[in-house]
């Protein structure tokens, strides 16, 4: 599904390498998670695979089922079936929510070839998958993203990502700024979105977040370059002892 | 006496050809309104760029003694056409009956200026030219004391109740040499309420005045979409006077057009007054020039009033916006809410935005906040909505509506608020791929 082969990406502006030689691949059906200090890299990666501007690809290559993601324009990776959640979800004044998650839909099936959804189909499919994440009507009828807490900001995430049904999922550091109560709804999101033909990405630098959300892989992620991979284990050992362990070995 | 400067000469000079080629109305009940209005464009003259606030704005196009012409909108589709209302047409600033309303359904007195010469209404007698007239202090506004005394035909209006129906005047250009002056005089009575719909091109080259008298307790809505014609010049003033507990919004649309330069001069007389004045403005300078200038002159004058500005520009291709904004606080006017803000979003750095914010203050219990912002769209917002799948131009679009929001929030009746966001989506569909 997702293959990340010897990628090297420096910041446009300067010559400091971020990513240093990452290799991964994901399966379908697969959760494989990140985990990492800060600045490891593991935002870049996933800023780097959904094409934010800023970043260069100095080496390797990345794709979705076979298709280049990096030669893509972000709108086209996003119809291939790739999502990102944002670690901070950006506040839209002045477009609902509504508008801006149909206009999203129509726009990725319009691009694969796709009938768009009538306003009706829409409607009730967003309320069916709001209901699960506890997001009220009220919520879908304000603006994007304003106002809302950071549990809120986080649920709208995982909404948008089980109304758009991506092949690949990439989660930034969904867990930061989350009470235990906003995490397990999330984690419940996410968790529901599990299939057999999906594959997930998640990016996270505690363990607490796979407490709810197992993954089937967890990779450490320093200074570039995936260190260390392993099963579910590797997490609680993070845990536990702190990455200054892992790294010390690593090193 | 000391013979005056070449620049007043020239200035005298240019204001009497242009008075020499007027062709004045007679007159009947406006006719001392007129003769008095003409004494004060002699006086002021015509503007000028040395002017203080033409200097960003050139009024040649304005002060020529003819239009230099400007081809109708191919197809300046009806704007409001879903809603139930009473429509007066003009075109090319004649007032068309064939394709107007019957003005009885209005539910409230209407009279044509032209036909009404004759009779002695007696408020709108003490009315026309009044607000303008008292609106030179310290700013003149030659080309509003112009329309006064030169204007043909507008629509005399006043309201006592609430009519169900808004108001629609609806200019049509039809003539490639049009040159427009229109004169509206409106008088809403204590507690009525009136909602007031302009759309459309005047003229190739327009000048209106609205003078508004807001009752105690009146509401008087607003909203403007005007015309697109490309090449087309327009000034527009409006004056409007709050009594106690009165309130205005009034909201403007443009879109297209060489020269625009809206002036609204507010003054709040009545304590408790509300007046809210917004706009939108859209330009982009690869079919023609475009030029838009606000220019807002708030006066409170009374206690514990409120007073709004919103004016947001959108601009590419080397499109200008102008945004002039006053907000005055006498001595006195306690309690005083007065807020502006004017932002320009540039979607290319061929574009500019100047703007001059102003707050004067005599009194010393009130809350005035002022705020100038130009910028580009947001890349991080470009690239969340892009992250989901909206491709760049839609994208684009959004944020533009986005950044539209708080001044089309200014339109109180959702359904016409609607009307004008279809009308930007259609603006920004065609202009931001």
């Amino acid at each position: 599904m997702l293959k990340i082969q010897n990628l090297h990406v420096k910041l446009e502006d300067e010559d400091k390498p971020i990513l240093k030689g990452v290799d991964l691949t994901v399966e379908p059906g697969r959760v494989h998670a990140i985990m990492g200090p800060n600045g490891s890299g593991k935002s870049t990666l996933s800023y780097v695979l959904s094409g934010r501007g800023g970043y260069e690809v100095t080496a390797g290559s990345a794709t979705l089922d076979g298709a280049d993601l990096l030669a893509m324009e972000p709108e086209d990776r996003a119809a291939a079936g790739l999502f990102l959640a944002f670690q901070y979800p950006v506040e839209i004044p002045g477009v609902g929510n509504m508008t801006f998650l149909r206009t999203a839909l129509n726009a990725q099936r319009k691009a694969r070839g796709e009938e768009e959804v009538s306003a009706g189909d829409f409607l009730k499919l967003v309320r069916e998958k709001a209901k699960t994440l506890k997001i009220d009507a009220e919520m879908l009828k304000r603006p994007v993203n304003v106002g809302f807490s950071g549990g809120e900001k986080k649920r709208n995430e995982i909404l948008q990502m089980a109304v758009l049904e991506p092949a690949m999922c990439i989660l930034d550091e969904t867990d930061s700024g989350l009470d235990v109560d906003a995490m397990r709804l999330v984690a419940d999101g996410v968790n529901a979105l599990r299939a057999p033909d999906r594959g997930f990405l998640v990016i996270t630098h505690y363990q607490r977040l796979l407490d709810h959300i197992r993954p089937d892989v967890v990779h450490i992620m320093a200074q570039g370059r995936i260190v260390r991979t392993g099963g579910p284990e590797l997490a609680l050992e993070v845990e536990k002892n702190g990455y200054g362990d892992i790294l010390a070995e690593t090193a | 006496m000391a013979a005056p400067k070449p620049n007043a000469a020239a200035r005298e000079a240019a204001t009497a050809a242009r008075l020499a080629d007027l062709v004045l109305p007679r007159g009947g009940f406006t006719a001392a309104a007129r003769a008095e209005a003409i004494a004060r464009v002699r006086a002021m003259g015509l503007p000028g760029r040395r002017d203080e606030y033409w200097r960003w704005t050139d009024p040649a196009a304005l002060n020529a003694a003819h239009p230099e012409g400007a081809a109708a909108f191919r197809v300046d589709r009806p704007i409001f056409e879903g809603r139930d209302k009473v429509r007066l047409v003009f075109v090319d600033g004649v007032f068309d009956a064939a394709a107007s309303d019957d003005p009885a359904l209005a539910g409230a007195e209407i009279a044509l200026l032209s036909g009404a010469e004759g009779l002695d209404i007696h408020w709108a007698k003490a009315l026309y030219g009044t607000l303008e007239a008292a609106s030179h202090d310290p700013v003149p506004r030659p080309l509003a004391a112009l329309n006064t005394a030169a204007a043909g035909e507008g629509v005399l209006i006043s309201v006592s109740g609430r009519p169900a129906r808004p108001l629609h005047i609806s200019y049509r250009q039809s003539s490639e040499m049009s040159d427009v002056m229109l004169h509206h005089v409106i008088r809403l009575e204590p507690g009525a309420e009136l909602t007031l719909l302009e759309t459309g091109t005047p003229g190739a080259r327009g000048n209106v005045v609205t003078e508004v008298d807001i009752g105690a307790g009146a509401r008087f809505h607003h909203i403007r979409p005007q015309g697109r014609a490309f090449d087309r010049v327009l000034v527009t003033h409006l004056f409007a006077r709050l009594a106690e507990g009165a309130l205005m919004k009034s909201f403007t649309l443009t879109a297209n057009g060489r020269l625009t330069r809206n002036e609204a001069v507010i003054r709040i007389a009545g304590d408790g007054a509300v007046a809210h004045v917004a706009g939108a403005a859209l330009g982009d300078g690869k079919d023609a020039p475009f030029l838009h200038d606000d220019t807002v002159f708030v006066d409170h004058g009374a206690v514990g009033c409120e007073s709004r500005q919103v004016f947001k520009k959108v601009l590419k291709n080397g499109a200008q916006g102008v945004f002039q904004g006053k907000i005055l606080v006498r001595s006195g006017a306690q309690k005083t809410d007065g807020y502006q803000i004017s932002q320009a979003l540039l979607l290319d750095d061929d574009s500019q935005f100047l703007a001059k914010p102003e707050l004067e203050i005599y009194a010393d219990d009130v809350k005035c906040s002022h705020g100038s912002t130009t910028g580009a769209i947001d890349e991080t917002a470009l690239f969340y909505l892009r992250s989901r799948g909206v491709p760049r131009s839609e994208a684009t679009a959004l944020l533009v509506l986005s950044f539209l929001a708080d001044a089309i929030a200014e339109i109180e009746d959702p359904e016409l608020a609607e009307a004008v966001t279809g009308r930007l989506e259609d603006w920004l569909a065609r202009r931001t791929g």
